[in-house]
């Protein structure tokens, strides 16, 4: 089971300049905020999947669900 | 009928609908809190939509995740294109994006009043991935 250290840094590491604050009560749900410049020009829903993609085969298995918020910086 | 049938029917409904959801259960009835959240935040809009209930048979959703590549339900589109699902459309919803995005006016205090939503239905894990 990821940490939410753990599923930030893979965030900040996939997406440049992008940083993440991220909560878990139980490192299986996690609630994501992701800021990023990347973001900007994007529909929320590929910014959405920008975050989700980098966690694809895990969403479901080790990360039961990932509640995400997304901002352009 | 073969799932390639259900597929084709799928994607001529998101063709023939401008504003189509694809939920659990129905408007009237919805079978799952991000569904009825979803169809609160459209109704409050009052903007016209097509809603299909994906739980009579699992592979009206296993379709249409084949075609949108979107894992959860609800699933919101317009003119052909996936807006999103719950979480996104509650965003677009809180800061006025929904509303143009569908192309209509958010009603007065549409947005204030989702300053303060309605709690939020428990976090049901096969309401995000499941079934």
């Amino acid at each position: 089971m990821p940490s939410a250290e753990e599923v930030k840094s893979r965030i900040e590491a996939g997406i440049p300049g992008a940083s993440a604050e991220v909560q878990t009560p139980d490192e299986v749900h996690f609630d994501v905020t992701v800021r990023a410049s990347a973001f900007d020009g994007l529909s929320r829903i590929k910014q959405h999947r920008l975050v989700m993609d980098l966690f694809a085969g895990e969403l479901g298995g080790a990360i039961h669900a990932l509640a995400l918020k997304t901002e352009v910086t | 009928m073969s799932d390639n049938e259900i597929r084709t029917l799928i994607a001529k409904a998101i063709d023939d609908n401008e504003t189509i959801l694809f939920m659990k259960g129905s408007p009237d009835s919805p079978a799952c809190g991000f569904s009825a959240r979803t169809v609160a935040m459209l109704q409050s809009l009052e903007t016209p939509f097509a809603a299909v209930d994906i739980l009579p048979d699992p592979r009206i959703r296993q379709e249409l995740s084949a075609i949108s590549n979107w894992p959860t339900i609800p699933q919101l589109f317009h003119k052909g294109e996936l807006i999103g699902g719950c979480d996104i459309i509650t965003e677009m919803y809180d800061n006025g994006e929904l509303a143009s995005a569908l192309g209509t006016e958010a009603p007065e205090g549409a947005v204030a009043a989702a300053a303060s939503p309605a709690p939020a239905a428990p976090m049901g894990i096969e309401n995000r991935l499941g079934s």
